[in-house]
């Protein structure tokens, strides 16, 4: 049995110029211990996606569908049991460690209020769990910096703050929303491999939202292409990233900046994401589609599975693509 | 921190220095003087009471008289009452004022921290649209329209409470002055509560809280509450020193023998030493709690350290 099964995942906005549809129709799957990369454009719902599993969209959203977590339904869940869930089974760490940390509040005293609210701990078992976890998370002087305020820290030190807070409980689960887009590059490159080193170390499965395609192929196991709230293509890495069979994966593909070729200007996909609040008929890439077809304008493509799990949305066939 | 209360202490003579001189100026420049009244006195007499009261002399003069006599802690006699001397009436009048105003204070604080939190967390429900409209009548109507009325209802027809008086303070008498003090400070300090409140709870920090799987009340207390009084906390400093010395219409309608009172009076009869020890008394109570704001400041936000 899969550790988290999500069915038909649904988010939906109403906002005062009608409503929006943030991520539509998701299916996928991930085992126990293993690394599920989501990659999109910006607007293209991963975010919402990932705050629908933990509850925590804003109050005009509503979710449909199902995400069945060790066997039950997390979506919808009465705050008393989301709160036994969120940290203890599922945690998740955002987008900007700057202001994620709580500047008012002393780092440890962040850390050890998870222990002591959802392991009964005591505060000093709770301290040690803590400056223990630090350490995992290679901050140099964890004893000292324990007693730290957020703003004492780096960009990259708070990132890995948030990530050993939020494996203080050995969750099942991680979702990690674009973690290390504000931090700087080398930065970067150490949190990916943190993230590397403990995903092995706690066999915690992944789901590493991100925009970054290098990120997805040294992490991840499976992967899902996301465009206007919908899956465009979902796999395995190896499938997804060496036989893509979507133009829209290729387009991201073809995009990666290749160092030996000495061509002067970057590959884009020429044009821009749809208006969530006007998505055209038909496929809501045919815009900017080099392959768009008739069909493509007028029926939205069914998402078809194939090849035992792996999924995309697509009219023309896995031939044409590649 | 004590060096930070020593600057703020050196830094504040020059301050009030500033303040007396152009208060004792600005005043003296005025035509008229305390004795001049329609009945003209005979010459000798208005003689012998300038040179009394130093007014013969020339303006510089009397200030630096003034400032001798403020140095001795000594504000002068009054030039109305005049067997009192301004220490006197001061000592009577302010703790009146002061038992007032942080009666008033106190419950100002409490409820509208607590009415602003409620309404925030209820944001867009009826309990918010309530209180805020309620807050938004308290801002709106003065305390001379409103303590009136209260004395009307529940003094005058329902003879619950009575209508003025002080008698030393006892909490019968302290309600209704509290609660006309109170309403518009309460209202205020809700609706700075609320703004806040909501600007926090959309923050990320209180999202990963929420992700962390705290319950809501304790995100509310452990880690929204101290970011939300920022902005009331600066406002409560010069709120409070509103309360304490602002409250001339209360003290009046209601008959208590407080500073407010004694301005009026000073005021009206140019009772030049009156208004100058009150004056001093409003500085260096704005420059304490000034002073007091930016310690609290210090305690609750840790990015601010005072070299």
């Amino acid at each position: 049995m899969s550790l988290l099964a999500v069915n038909n995942l649904k988010v939906q906005f109403s906002t005062h110029d009608g409503v929006v549809t943030a991520v539509d129709d998701l299916t996928f799957s991930l085992s126990e211990g293993e690394t599920l990369g989501i990659v999109g454009e910006s607007g293209s719902g991963k975010s919402q996606m990932a705050f629908s599993l933990m509850g925590l969209l804003a109050k005009n959203g509503q979710v449909s569908g199902s995400a069945e977590f060790e066997g039950q339904n997390i979506l919808n869940l009465p705050p008393s049991t989301l709160n036994k869930i969120r940290a203890e089974k599922i945690a998740m760490i955002f987008q900007d460690p700057m202001t994620c940390l709580n500047p008012y509040m002393k780092i440890g005293k962040q850390l050890m209020e998870v222990l002591i609210l959802h392991k009964n701990m005591s505060k000093q078992e709770a301290k040690a769990e803590s400056i223990r976890l630090l350490d995992a998370v290679k901050i140099p002087e964890a004893k000292k910096r324990f007693d730290m305020y957020p703003h004492e820290f780096s960009g990259g030190m708070r990132q890995r703050v948030m990530i050993a807070m939020a494996l203080l409980c050995r969750p099942k689960l991680l979702i990690a929303d674009e973690p290390t887009t504000a931090l700087d590059v080398t930065v970067q490159a150490q949190i990916i491999t943190l993230l590397q080193e403990l995903k092995k170390e706690f066999n915690t499965a992944i789901i590493m939202i991100t925009h970054d395609l290098g990120v997805v192929a040294g992490l991840c196991d499976k992967v899902m292409v996301m465009y206007a709230g919908r899956t465009m293509e979902y796999g395995s890495v190896q499938d997804v990233f060496y036989k893509p069979t979507h133009p829209y994966t290729k387009g991201l593909l073809d995009s990666i900046p290749d160092l030996e070729s000495d061509q002067a200007e970057l590959r884009t996909i020429p044009g821009n994401p749809p208006n969530l609040l006007s998505l055209p008929k038909g496929c809501p890439f045919q815009e900017r589609c080099q392959h768009a077809v008739d069909l493509c304008r007028t029926e939205k493509p069914a998402l078809t599975s194939f090849n035992n799990y792996q999924q995309r949305a697509c009219h023309l066939k896995e031939e044409a693509v590649a | 921190m004590l060096k930070l209360i020593m600057r703020r202490l050196v830094i504040a003579v020059p301050t009030l220095l500033i303040l007396i001189a152009i208060s004792f100026f600005l005043m003296h420049s005025a035509p008229g003087s305390p004795f001049t009244s329609e009945r003209a006195l005979p010459a000798e007499v208005l003689a012998n009471i300038e040179a009394k009261y130093h007014l013969n002399e020339p303006v510089w003069k009397q200030f630096f008289i003034y400032l001798g006599n403020l140095l001795q802690g000594d504000l002068g006699p009054s030039f109305k009452y005049k067997d009192y001397t301004v220490n006197e009436l001061l000592a009577q009048a302010f703790p009146v004022s002061a038992k007032l105003g942080i009666a008033s204070f106190v419950v100002a604080v409490l409820f509208g921290v607590t009415f602003g939190v409620v309404a925030a967390i209820r944001q867009n429900t009826w309990i918010d649209y309530t209180s805020m409209t309620v807050a938004m009548t308290g801002v709106v109507i003065p305390n001379f329209v409103l303590a009136p009325l209260m004395v009307l209802i529940f003094a005058i027809m329902y003879r619950w409470l009575p209508a003025g008086g002080w008698n030393d303070g006892q909490f019968k008498y302290m309600i209704l002055p509290v609660i006309a003090m109170a309403t518009h400070y309460i209202a205020a300090i809700a609706r700075i509560t609320r703004g806040s409140m909501i600007e926090v709870l959309n923050s990320n920090y209180i999202r990963t809280a929420r992700a962390k799987g705290l319950p809501g009340g304790y995100i509310i207390f452990r880690h929204a509450l101290r970011p939300t009084l920022l902005p009331v906390v600066s406002y409560l400093g010069p709120a409070f020193v509103g309360i304490i010395t602002g409250s001339v219409v209360i003290e009046t309608i209601f008959n208590i023998g407080g500073v407010g009172q004694l301005f009026v009076n000073g005021a009206l009869n140019r009772d030049y030493s009156m208004v100058m020890g009150l004056t001093i008394l409003i500085g260096v109570l704005t420059i304490s709690f000034n002073a007091i704001v930016d310690i609290l400041y210090g305690l609750i936000d840790p990015k601010i350290r005072y070299a």
